[in-house]
């Protein structure tokens, strides 16, 4: 790995670890968006297996919004971001120590709500279980690299907060489509989800190297 | 000169309108299955493939835009005012898609809407575009026309998701007409109704988008010269 990319990571990892505001208000937001569906819907045996792909999928969603919200705004603070931009290193580095930190932290929430999950759905998964490992990073890998690029193209417009779920909720929907239904299927065993891992791998190799090439245009436009 | 020529284009825009509907009305026989309804199809299809077009004049704007904004700052702009109006009109297309689609669809199919790969994606393509211009209306400043390419281009890959998508999934769309499988096609009698109309929202399309590029192209020269003054007072 690249000595600035690990720079950025540690630098970012480290700030996280002494205040853990990320990853603590991304759980507990995300278990309050678990209990409220819960309510909303009253999942029940078949019926359970069928949302909680969907369920976990906005969790993460919703979550996430807030660790991406103030991912930049900490930048931002001090004139950060303007050092970052005289800096003789390629933007796309600080960008990819970004999305790997804050896709770390988003993994985190999901691994400790996964038993919480499977308790209040009373999941029993009827597919193959080794391929949601595959499944939900994927989609989270899609959800945390967009998240941040959108984040960082919103940092500098009015409405911060407002703008980033509005422009990221569209473009993610393809992706949040083939998280959903590829994890509704290996929950409930009833058909392949291979077709949706394929969309999901393509998704985030296309968007991934994107963002990696436009960084530096969103990170010097001025 | 230029006035005439615009006058004349958009004359004929209308006569070429009012043929197409006679000719989807009047000319076009009933559908053997379907009835009177199928004739929103020379509303529906032309209404998407513009939308689609112009979605595409807007990201080679964005692209345009992106590649010329410090080599050539006029053609830059020019880009950029493409973009926009191509996103624009894009949109209100893109509309007309989603609204036609539905009323057709309850009364061919007995339902407005499902959350099918080719509905649900055209939708998706409308928000995205629509969230383009939200964040041409929020961001500020100097920077708010890169932002907005970059966004651009972002929201363009979604567009050939949508077009492969009738191929790819079994899907309550009905399968390409054009192109498809066999047995697929339009009857001989409806091919020419079909051409007509998709000839005379083409060229309505082309009208309303050059007239907004041009008043995009009028309010950054008034921009730039009230900017300009300011620099000199």
């Amino acid at each position: 790995m690249s000595r600035v990319l690990w720079t950025h990571l540690v630098k970012d990892l480290r700030i996280e670890w002494r205040s853990r505001e990320a990853v603590n208000s991304m759980l507990f937001f995300a278990l309050l968006v678990v209990v409220l569906f819960s309510l909303a819907f009253s999942p029940r045996g078949a019926f359970s297996q069928e949302i909680s792909g969907g369920v976990i999928c906005v969790a993460t969603l919703f979550a996430s919004m807030s660790a991406l919200n103030q991912a930049w705004a900490r930048e931002i603070r001090h004139q950060v971001l303007d050092a970052q931009r005289m800096a003789p290193t390629p933007g796309a580095e600080l960008f990819l120590a970004k999305v790997l930190a804050n896709f770390l932290f988003v993994s985190i929430v999901q691994l400790v709500l996964a038993p919480v999950f499977l308790v209040f759905y009373n999941l029993h998964i009827q597919g193959q279980a080794w391929q949601l490992v595959l499944v939900l990073p994927l989609g989270t890998w899609a959800l945390v690299a967009n998240g941040t690029f959108f984040a960082a193209l919103s940092i500098r417009s009015r409405n911060r907060e407002l703008l980033l779920p509005l422009i990221l909720f569209p473009i993610f929907m393809p992706a949040l489509l083939a998280m959903v239904l590829a994890t509704g299927s290996i929950l409930t065993g009833d058909s392949d989800p291979t077709l949706w891992i394929k969309l999901l791998l393509g998704y985030d190799v296309i968007f991934t190297t994107v963002s990696l090439l436009l960084f530096d245009v969103v990170l010097n436009a001025e | 000169m230029k006035k005439l020529a615009i006058g004349l284009y958009a004359a004929a825009t209308v006569a070429l309108m009012v043929w197409g509907f006679y000719q989807a009305m009047y000319v076009a026989p009933t559908d053997a299955m379907q009835g009177e309804i199928f004739r929103i199809i020379f509303y529906h299809v032309p209404s998407a493939s513009v939308a689609f077009l112009f979605f595409a004049i807007s990201l080679i704007g964005s692209i345009g835009f992106l590649a010329w904004r410090r080599s050539r700052p006029e053609w830059a702009q020019i880009s950029d005012a493409w973009a926009l109006s191509g996103a624009e009109v894009g949109v209100v297309f893109c509309t007309v898609v989603l609204i036609t689609g539905p009323i057709w669809g309850r009364r061919a199919w007995g339902i407005w809407w499902t959350w099918d790969a080719r509905l649900t994606t055209t939708l998706v393509l409308w928000l995205i575009y629509v969230s383009y211009l939200l964040l041409r209306r929020f961001a500020a400043g100097p920077q708010m026309q890169t932002l907005a390419a970059v966004l651009g281009i972002f929201g363009a890959l979604d567009v050939p998701i949508v077009y492969m998508s009738n191929r790819w999934w079994r899907t309550q769309h009905p399968a390409p007409v054009f192109g498809g499988a066999p047995g697929s096609g339009m009857d001989p009698s409806m091919v020419h109704p079909f051409l007509w109309n998709m000839l005379a929202w083409l060229a309505w399309g082309v009208l309303i988008l050059g007239l907004r590029y041009q008043v995009e192209r009028q309010q950054q020269k008034i921009a730039a010269r009230e900017a300009q003054e300011a620099l000199n007072a």
